[in-house]
């Protein structure tokens, strides 16, 4: 049935119908109405499972209860964003590092200093290297769908996936939702068989101490089941396809980029910003097309410039912009071009909320096809003020010294 | 229906962003593509805050906020002020103001020289909110009135969607309103 529904009830609904065990959220700030709307479906007996929804008083605590329940083989499930996720982030190493496949939805938000409440990509890039799965939604539709599809990938890998969904821009945002049925999820996805399970009748530990004598070992078997991710991620999707009779997720997206000079690469949903660009563009038969990246880890690198290898130019445009790397994806994007003639450019748009306004990134696109862009470049960044500020400080420091 | 995009200024507090959640609901009942985007201000009472509907029938894609809306909806009459609130306003567009007073007597006139005066209309909706609803929260009765100056959504949609969003006493209180200024709406325009 087709809904006119926000966001973050849409990415509800379709949770509910995975049939989830447990529930477990912190309801404060950072924090999106999904838990709120799954509080409220599990109160009233609408999810089909015996599921339990689980208030704590922190994020951490919200995935350490996860991970517990996890841990005796149930389909354990949170939300968080921004700070949230950070002051959870020993247990997201946990999670990972114990092989628990929890599915969590990031409603992605700036990180402070300073405080700030708006969407950008800071916060699951930051935590882009612990070990979960992340993929990337670009509709309220694809953010739905992908939780259906985010339970069975990490069910049949043991791996935790991240969800991510932009905040306030998706996670806020209504619009039109084709809602999935009972009878579509169960057929697709089956109950979860945990690959391992505490049990009183059966003793075992999960996440013993292991020593100097195995610890790189671990660690070595954690990292190559992760690499081995990206083709049962692809077959998923595809599988989800057959049922549903939608697409959704997989590893990337092509818009008129398969044989493109120029494409732009990104993440979540300024892909459809993007699109409506690249459609004006089209419309003056310039060679320019989108490739919207799914899954972000394990990055598809591979299969990218396989994809990509046509293309004379490929701009990174994303919402994240970190200290000594600059934007996470460019960094990603030139590991996996190294050796390529195609020109990668950086440009960092959308932090802190900052909309990303189709005209500004055309002035940018339409100076990377003359060649004349930087490396690196920002949308709609106020650089004279940023330059005057620069050098009021580097004085005032003077003077104090 | 080709894009037709409305922005909402108001104060927190106010219904904002309900009223383009609504809004969106209408339009989707009629069959056609809505996307409402709020943009939270600081999460206080009485902060300045917009939210955006653009209507189409064609799957919306963009994300980027209404700078150039076909409809501007002020829910708070201290706002017209504000450079912001009229940014962008397309000739020929629509205003809805919430206010007892008149264009001329808000000395808003210069702002609106490129608005054709049928497409210009105030509405006491907090008025009308009070009467109907028991608090003054016009953003039921400014989408009713939305329905009659734009005549781009039937009155029976925006019922619709006010009864999705609420029950009982509040939703046949917020219907009363946008009905009592929908009704306004086409009377004022009707005499113009």
């Amino acid at each position: 049935m087709l809904k006119q529904v926000e966001g973050s009830i849409a990415v509800a609904e379709a949770i509910a119908l995975c049939r989830p065990d447990l529930v477990c959220a912190y309801p404060i700030t950072p924090q999106t109405h999904i838990v709120e709307g799954l509080a409220d479906m599990v109160r009233k007996g609408k999810i089909k499972s015996n599921c339990q929804y689980i208030n704590v008083e922190s994020e951490f605590a919200a995935l350490s209860v996860c991970i517990g329940s996890s841990a005796t083989g149930v389909r354990s499930y949170t939300a968080t964003s921004s700070q949230g996720l950070l002051y959870m982030a020993e247990a997201v190493y946990n999670a990972s590092g114990m092989r628990l496949p929890i599915v969590m939805t990031i409603g992605n938000r700036a990180i402070g200093g300073p405080i700030n409440i708006w969407n950008d990509q800071s916060d699951s890039m930051a935590l882009r290297d612990a070990g979960w799965i992340q993929i990337h939604a670009e509709t309220n539709q694809e953010a739905g769908d992908l939780h259906i599809q985010a339970f069975k990938i990490a069910e049949q890998l043991s791996i935790p996936v991240m969800v991510c969904v932009d905040g306030f821009l998706l996670t806020h945002a209504y619009e039109q939702v084709e809602a999935s049925t009972q009878e579509q999820v169960d057929e697709f996805l089956p109950p979860f068989k945990p690959m391992q399970a505490l049990d009183c009748d059966d003793p075992m530990s999960i996440g013993a101490m292991v020593g100097p004598e195995a610890f790189m070992e671990v660690r070595a078997l954690n990292v190559a089941h992760f690499d081995n991710a990206l083709e049962p991620i692809q077959e998923i999707s595809e599988e989800f396809e057959k049922i549903f009779g939608r697409k959704a997720g997989g590893l990337f997206e092509h818009y008129h980029s398969e044989e493109a000079d120029t494409v732009v690469v990104s993440l979540g949903s300024v892909n459809g910003t993007v699109k409506d660009i690249i459609d004006e563009y089209r419309k003056e038969f310039v060679s320019i097309g989108s490739f919207k990246i799914g899954c972000y880890r394990p990055f598809p690198g591979k299969q990218i410039l396989e994809q990509l290898k046509h293309a004379k130019r490929i701009i990174v445009v994303e919402k994240d912009y970190f200290a000594g790397v600059g934007g996470c994806l460019a960094n990603d994007m030139k590991i996996a071009f190294r050796g390529s003639d195609a020109k990668i450019y950086s440009v960092i748009g959308g932090l802190g909320g900052r909309p990303i306004f189709k005209k500004s990134l055309m002035k940018i696109l339409d100076r990377a096809m003359e060649d004349e862009l930087e490396e690196l470049s920002f949308i709609d960044l106020d650089r004279t003020l940023v330059e005057r500020e620069q050098v009021r400080e580097d004085q005032f420091m003077s003077n104090a010294g | 229906m080709s894009l037709f995009e409305v922005r909402i200024h108001g104060r927190g507090g106010q219904g904002v962003v309900s009223a383009a959640e609504m809004l969106s609901v209408a339009v989707f009942t009629e069959g056609k593509h809505a996307q409402a985007i709020p943009s939270f201000g600081s999460e206080r009472m009485g902060a300045p805050v917009q939210s955006f509907v653009r209507f189409s029938d064609h799957d919306i894609r963009t994300r980027e906020p209404v700078t150039e809306p076909d409809c501007l909806i002020i829910q708070d009459v201290t706002l017209v002020n504000n450079d912001s609130t009229f940014a962008g306003l397309k000739d020929g567009g629509y205003v809805l103001l919430n206010t007892t007073h008149t264009i001329e007597e808000l000395g808003i006139a210069d702002k609106l020289k490129n608005i054709p005066p049928e497409h210009l209309m105030v509405v006491n909706a907090s008025g009308l909110a009070r009467e109907h609803l028991g608090r003054p929260i016009p953003n039921a009765a400014l989408i009713g009135g939305f329905s009659a100056i734009t005549g781009q959504l039937k009155i029976d949609s925006i019922e619709e969607a006010i009864r999705k969003k609420f029950s009982g006493a509040i939703a046949d209180g917020n219907t009363a309103a946008a009905r009592a200024a929908y009704d306004e709406v086409k009377k004022a325009k009707g005499l113009k």
